[in-house]
């Protein structure tokens, strides 16, 4: 599986997911700049965490205009994986792959913490490696986590499937409890928590290394 | 011409930093505020003197970038420098 992993200006968690990609498929990914207007190519792409462009305006409205996505959403509507953590997740609804929006944190303070997550599809490419239903444990860092849809489009989001994890205890306000939503291809994947800091033993967490065997298995 | 854009949240949105202004200022006494809602102004410096065309580039801003419609609501104000 071959990946790359784009660099915004602020970004904060492309050398970790990097390193949990090189654990994964042996290889280390690309990384691209995101003034660059083309992508390598790949079987997966990642927007990191971070906070892209200082999260001026709105977080990743920035980095959603950014010359480089223009190629993301291209390769995203030929069928390409993409994912996007906290920051990636908020750049993707941002640049229109992902329903909805992220907002301020209800309760107003950046939480940084470890959550319990409930795996609500296996029936992806990321997802696979694990069961469904399955709970898991992974941290999340964020001031802007609040998942926030319209009902209807929320009604349509679980009635596809495409909710993809669900917090345990809410940390965050988000609606109906969304840590993680698919698109409706099931191709592209946002999730708030961080599987990329709970890949290795030595971070203390290892459940979220399925996330990247799961692609591993799908895509290599 | 200037431009101001003005963006809100949508109602019916969540806005806890509106609530929490409510809250601090039912705490400084006054107890009038119903409500409060926050929001953010941008201002504008545009080259373009005829108001239909700096309203019509403003409006497309306002889709591409300066809201997020999914969750914000956003209203234009043209201020011609001519007065």
């Amino acid at each position: 599986m071959k990946a790359a992993v784009v660099v915004f200006p602020g970004s904060n968690c492309d050398r970790d997911v990097a390193v949990a990609l090189a654990q994964a498929t042996g290889t280390p990914p690309a990384l691209v700049w995101h003034r660059d207007s083309v992508l390598p190519a790949v079987d997966l792409i990642v927007l990191p965490g971070g906070f892209s462009h200082g999260d001026y305006l709105r977080s990743g409205a920035m980095a959603a205009r950014a010359p480089i996505m223009r190629a993301v959403v291209e390769r995203a509507r030929q069928g390409v994986r993409v994912l996007g953590i906290c920051n990636g997740f908020q750049i993707l609804t941002e640049a229109g792959l992902l329903p909805g929006a992220l907002m301020r944190n209800a309760g107003l303070k950046f939480v940084c913490r470890t959550v319990a997550l409930k795996v609500e599809s296996i029936a992806s490419a990321f997802t696979g490696s694990w069961r469904q239903g399955e709970v898991v444990r992974m941290p999340v860092a964020h001031g802007d986590g609040s998942y926030f849809a319209d009902d209807a489009t929320l009604d349509r989001l679980e009635g596809e499937g495409q909710v993809a994890f669900r917090y345990q205890d809410n940390p965050n306000g988000s609606a109906r409890d969304i840590a993680g939503v698919f698109n409706l291809g099931r191709t592209v994947l946002g999730l708030m928590p961080h599987p990329e800091r709970a890949a290795d033993p030595q971070l203390g967490l290892t459940d979220g290394r399925a996330l990247f065997d799961s692609l591993v298995a799908t895509l290599a | 011409m200037k431009a101001k854009v003005h963006v809100t949240l949508k109602r019916g949105v969540l806005d806890p930093q509106g609530k929490a202004i409510a809250h601090a200022l039912h705490t400084l006494g006054f107890d009038q505020v119903a409500d409060a809602r926050q929001g953010k102004v941008i201002e504008l410096e545009i080259r373009e003197s005829d108001a239909v065309a700096a309203k019509a580039a403003v409006e497309a801003m306002c889709t591409a970038l300066l809201a997020n419609t999914v969750i914000e609501d956003y209203a234009i104000e043209l201020v011609d420098a001519r007065g």
